[in-house]
């Protein structure tokens, strides 16, 4: 037995380091990391609800699978993205307008 | 209190601490290490939600592969190692986003909290076997689908990476 505040709380603590993430950092790299705060209380939302939710397609636990592979793809181009930025102004600063 | 509760909680509280701490840091390659602390204990907490699959499949793809691509990110970019306070922006955007951010939680947990806080949830052990069996079938369409979303973002990265840069387009064109 488990009270539900416990993980609701911890996912909306989640998302709002996430957004704190992604509004007051200039690194690029940086505010990816809060993009992926906020996926992961959404993961985390997900996996309470299925365990609340008794139901057949096991919706709770296969959304999360297939979030996380949608988060390692988003990595991948956000990296070659960022890696691209570099080479073309020599930093990864976002507050700076570029070209 | 039950004991499910002090160990969701213990894990959470790390979860929520190493969290803050990843967006707040000076230092670019700590981020990147509370980042792993945050990830590691969430598939604690998903392990005693009851979600065990998930919780592998969070320490294999996020843990081992996620990060590693930050970190590499990280140090292609060249990183500086040591404190560098020119990575977050001025006292202006940063009290402008400790505001959104407090704000979202609140908002967020106004919504739940009352909804569904005082809820006494019962963890059952997790079915690996129905979740497989749905996976491959009812689920079976929206995987293939993504196979095919990571085919298209591998190439999507070699594509973008493979991009001339803006200032030299003239010459190699």
């Amino acid at each position: 037995m488990i009270h539900l505040w416990l993980p609701l709380m911890l996912v909306c603590v989640l998302v709002g380091a996430g957004a704190y993430g992604v509004i007051a950092r200039r690194n690029a790299v940086l505010v990816l990391i809060g993009v992926e705060l906020i996926l992961n209380a959404a993961n985390l939302l997900f996996v309470t609800m299925g365990s609340v939710l008794d139901e057949k397609l096991h919706t709770g636990q296969v959304l999360p699978l297939f979030l996380i592979t949608i988060a390692a793809a988003e990595m991948g181009v956000a990296l070659a993205v960022i890696l691209a930025l570099f080479r073309d102004r020599g930093h990864i600063d976002l507050s700076e307008p570029g070209l | 209190m039950t004991s499910l509760d002090i160990l969701f909680g213990a894990v959470g509280l790390i979860a929520a601490a190493s969290a803050v701490l990843a967006v707040t840091t000076q230092q670019l390659v700590h981020a990147a290490l509370w980042l792993v602390v945050t990830l590691g204990t969430l598939a604690g907490c998903y392990l005693v939600l009851g979600a065990e699959l998930v919780a592998l499949v969070q320490l294999l793809v996020y843990v081992g592969a996620v990060v590693v691509l930050v970190l590499f990110a990280l140090m292609l970019t060249r990183a500086p190692l040591g404190r560098s306070p020119e990575h977050s922006s001025g006292p202006i955007q940063r009290i402008a986003g400790a505001l959104i951010g407090a704000g979202t939680t609140a908002l967020l947990a106004a919504v739940l909290l009352p909804a569904l806080g005082g809820k006494l949830l019962s963890i059952r052990a997790g079915d690996t076997r129905g979740i497989a069996a749905q996976l491959f079938g009812s689920w079976v369409w929206p995987f293939e689908l993504l196979s095919l979303l990571l085919l298209v973002a591998l190439v999507a990265a070699l594509g973008v990476s493979r991009m001339p840069a803006s200032s030299d387009e003239g010459e190699s064109a």
